[in-house]
């Protein structure tokens, strides 16, 4: 691997179950927003300007400081054509980038074939989180999966240090390649030695890892941490991944979309502000995003699953900035009661790929759409 | 010794695949029986016992109020576990047609729905196809996961039209050819216009959630004359189904994933139009069943479990196990969770873990199979998940397991030692080489002895740590991952 520590880093981070757009950033000064949104609106009085007529959710706090400093890109309307709102088809969709046939390659996992085809080091591609995403799948790509970076690697159920080497080093030799035992045993033998490399590095990482950032605790802030304690120790990991989940907010949204938020915010700010601590912010590119928005109206306690959402880019290399416009929440511009979007969701992974990764988009994301300049 | 008994390896595999593996005392039984009985036996789970739902529902009154994705995940996984033992051909076929005929919660939304829905695959997926597709059809999941809640006389919605010949029935296309055509897919989904659920059952309050029920509605179906495959008539949706059951692409396409299932890992469902089954003789004899026995599924697995190509060498680990599989399997041999208890959502997340969200598939067609299952971080989920349950000792299976292989009083070798627990935990394998491996270790545990022996308590403790050792050594194998 010729990596070094300043090669392009990518920080995905789904917010799973759908984060309602426009209670995110909030058309503030649109009388169809508050119309729309007896319930969940939130009032003029409390947002965060951004611009003349859109604002953060006063629980971005953190986000918008990090906006004022120009590095915060707001991609309005994000979306595809004939918007699926199955949660898990959707997220299938952005995962895979195949809005129209059910795919199983997810675009990171192209993208980590590309950065390190020869697939030399098996923590190119690390995700923080139980089970692979789809977005991180593709045969022959191996990616760490990790849900805690202290307690993680094969066989842990062995207590003793000594037991467990040597149950490690048996199983090594037991994953070994024999010959003539076919193609599917050939794979599973060299996809368990990848794990076992993989957890092999990963467990010295914690141990190297010093920071005077305290993070606020959360699911997303731990996640982050965890990310920025593999990300420090320059193992070479281009992609990282992880989940903030509960955005699906059908009811009592005003309270839960806050907390979220407000976790979100604060965990990549403390993310953020740990990565400048170890001079490693400058190559790092964070990016937010989720598998739909919700509906224009609110159901009088929450929203519905709608369409046309909302992407951030987040770090040092950003050009902050509202990027696409808002779509209109006029009624006869919704479609099916929705945001139309404006800007297909494989331009702006295009953007990451080709501006930020130095990648072929259109191979990644499957086609030449229109990109951004927001890095 | 265990006696050696040249059938048993053979009744395992069976349990493998029609079920989900036998422990040694189930292994003892199925012998006594012979293979074909024991076929038998399993075709018919209904001439088995069910387990005790007055009893459960008495002393765990909430245990099947399946409000989210979770806790029906949960039930189903139980319901799985609980008939391993009994029943076990009637879970697999659950599993086999949700499979097939995958409905997600992620759009359902509807716990007691989704599980009256692979209660039906319990009750007919053993049954005759023709009705089952009926039934399916009439399924509320299905109408809902579908749109067939949408499809009307006025404005037809063709995805349950087109998901029923392309999923489901015909397939898209086969040696090469189309099995149906736009106009097909347009005129059947017209002859399922009125086929709907009831609406004063989609709301969930005040009384919890009430299951979803079917019901036709006479003036929002198309009553015009619609083609079909070539028979012209005014159809409705059970004529679709009685044409679509006569095509030799029907046939071909059960057979597949019959054969894809329970025989051995084909390629992907996508690529069936353009490339042949694995084993187009073995396909061919399950097509002809299919028809010889009026679309009889059961018939047709009869076939399947005593052809000589089912009981042969090669169909033996043919297939990787799928997660529920492993999650199901593993639990069966520790003989846990018989009654539901704290601990079982956990074990049944694996699943989840693994890259089977049983209930939640990631589309219509269902989860991709076979080596597909694996990938650096589904495999370690399987290594560690196994691993743990196999070398607990305080599950009465594990216990079973060590206290049958040492009561045994014999010096055992490290390579028997081996063969012991391979063949108590159901007669799986390990290539020679990685026995070689493992041999070594149970050596270095040995303590300067050349046998495993069980006579003082102290021995008896430290061979039984020996045992567990290679238990969780098999479990964490790559053939333990094939069934």
């Amino acid at each position: 691997m010729t990596s070094t520590n300043k090669d392009p880093i990518l920080v995905v981070v789904q917010l799973t179950g759908g984060n309602d757009y426009m209670n995110t950033v909030i058309p503030y000064q649109d009388p169809v927003y508050y119309d729309s949104r007896k319930t969940v609106g939130v009032a003029q009085d409390d947002v965060l300007p951004i611009s003349d007529d859109l604002a953060f959710n006063p629980a971005l706090n953190a986000v918008k400081i990090m906006y004022d400093e120009g590095k915060v890109a707001v991609i309005n309307g994000i979306g595809y054509p004939c918007p699926n709102r199955s949660h898990f088809r959707s997220m299938d969709i952005w995962h895979t980038c195949e809005p129209e046939k059910v795919g199983n390659e997810g675009w990171l996992g192209r993208a980590i074939r590309d950065l390190d085809p020869q697939a030399e080091n098996v923590l190119t591609g690390v995700n923080f989180g139980r089970g692979l995403p789809r977005a991180m799948a593709l045969t022959g790509v191996p990616v760490a999966s990790v849900a805690v970076l202290e307690t993680y690697g094969v066989l842990t159920g062995i207590s003793g240090e000594q037991e467990r080497a040597e149950a490690l080093d048996l199983f090594s030799r037991m994953y070994s390649p024999i010959l003539g035992t076919g193609p599917v045993m050939d794979y599973l033998g060299s996809t368990g030695l990848d794990a076992l490399k993989g957890a092999d590095i990963l467990k010295t990482v914690p141990g190297q890892y010093q920071s005077s950032v305290e993070y606020a605790d959360s699911i997303i802030g731990r996640n982050l941490q965890g990310i920025a304690k593999v990300l420090t120790a320059n193992l070479g990991t281009r992609i990282f991944y992880t989940q903030q989940p509960g955005y699906d907010t059908h009811a009592n949204q005003g309270p839960v979309h806050g907390v979220l938020l407000a976790h979100l915010s604060q965990a990549v700010s403390d993310f953020y502000d740990d990565l400048k601590e170890h001079n490693a912010s400058e190559n790092v590119l964070i990016y937010l995003f989720t598998e739909f928005g919700r509906r224009v109206k609110d159901n009088g306690s929450g929203t519905d699953h709608g369409a046309g959402g909302l992407a951030m880019a987040i770090g040092d290399p950003v050009k902050g900035g509202i990027y696409s416009e808002f779509p209109s929440m006029r009624e006869e511009d919704l479609e099916e009661g929705d945001l139309k979007y404006n800007i297909d969701f494989r331009g702006v992974y295009g953007t990451v790929a080709e501006k930020w990764l130095g990648l072929d988009a259109s191979s990644i994301v499957g086609g030449k759409f229109e990109q951004l300049d927001f890095v | 010794m265990v006696s050696i008994n040249t059938d048993k390896p053979l009744l395992a595999h069976l349990l493998r695949r029609a079920g989900f593996g036998a422990t040694f005392h189930e292994l003892d039984r199925y012998s006594q029986l012979g293979y074909e009985a024991a076929v038998d036996e399993l075709l018919h789970p209904e001439r088995q016992p069910a387990i005790e739902e007055d009893v459960l529902e008495r002393y765990f009154i909430d245990w099947k109020e399946s409000r989210n994705i979770e806790g029906a995940l949960t039930e189903f996984v139980y319901r799985m576990n609980a008939y391993a033992g009994g029943r076990p051909l009637q879970e697999k076929i659950a599993l086999f047609w949700h499979g097939v005929f995958a409905t997600g919660l992620a759009k359902v939304l509807h716990e007691k729905t989704m599980l009256n829905q692979i209660d039906l695959f319990r009750e007919h997926g053993l049954g005759n196809f023709r009705d089952f597709l009926l039934h399916l059809a009439k399924d509320p999941a299905m109408i809902f996961w579908l749109d067939n809640n949408f499809n009307h006389k006025d404005a037809p919605n063709e995805n349950w039209g087109r998901e029923l010949l392309e999923l489901f029935s015909l397939g898209v296309g086969m040696d090469g050819e189309e099995n149906y055509t736009e106009d097909d897919v347009k005129n059947a989904a017209r002859a399922f216009t009125g086929w709907t659920i009831d609406d004063d059952n989609v709301a969930s309050i005040p009384f919890g959630k009430t299951p979803w029920l079917f019901r036709y509605l006479p003036e929002d179906h198309d009553d015009g004359e619609k083609t079909f495959m070539g028979h012209t008539g005014n159809f409705n949706g059970e004529d679709i189904i009685d044409i679509i059951v006569k095509q030799p692409a029907t046939a071909r396409f059960i057979s597949r994933h019959l054969y894809n299932f329970f025989v051995a890992d084909d390629v992907q469902v996508p690529a069936w139009q353009h490339t042949p089954p694995g084993d187009p003789e073995a396909v061919k004899v399950l097509e002809e069943e299919y028809f010889r026995s009026n679309y009889n599924i059961r018939s047709m697995l009869r076939v399947l479990f005593n052809s000589d190509s089912f009981k042969s060498d090669q169909a033996r680990f043919a297939k990787v196990k799928s997660p529920a599989e492993v999650v199901v399997g593993t639990l069966h041999l520790l003989g846990d969770f018989k009654f539901p208890k704290r601990g079982i959502f956990e074990v049944a997340l694996g699943c989840r873990y693994m890259g089977q969200d049983l209930l939640n598939p990631p589309s219509v067609e269902g989860w991709h199979t076979g080596e597909e299952w694996i990938d650096s971080g589904s495999l370690v989920e399987r290594v560690n998940f196994v691993a743990d349950q196999v070398s607990d000792i305080a599950q009465p299976g594990v216990r079973a397991m060590v206290d049958t292989l040492l009561d045994r009083a014999v010096e055992l070798d490290p390579v028997s030692v081996i063969n012991e627990c391979l063949e108590l935990l159901g007669h799986v394998r390990l290539h020679e080489k990685n026995k070689e491996h493992l041999a070594g270790e149970i050596r270095s545990m040995l303590d300067q002895r050349s046998g495993l022996v069980a006579g003082s308590t102290e021995e008896r403790l430290s061979a039984e740590k020996t045992v567990l050792h290679t238990i969780k050594m098999i479990g964490s194998s790559r053939e333990y991952q094939f069934a």
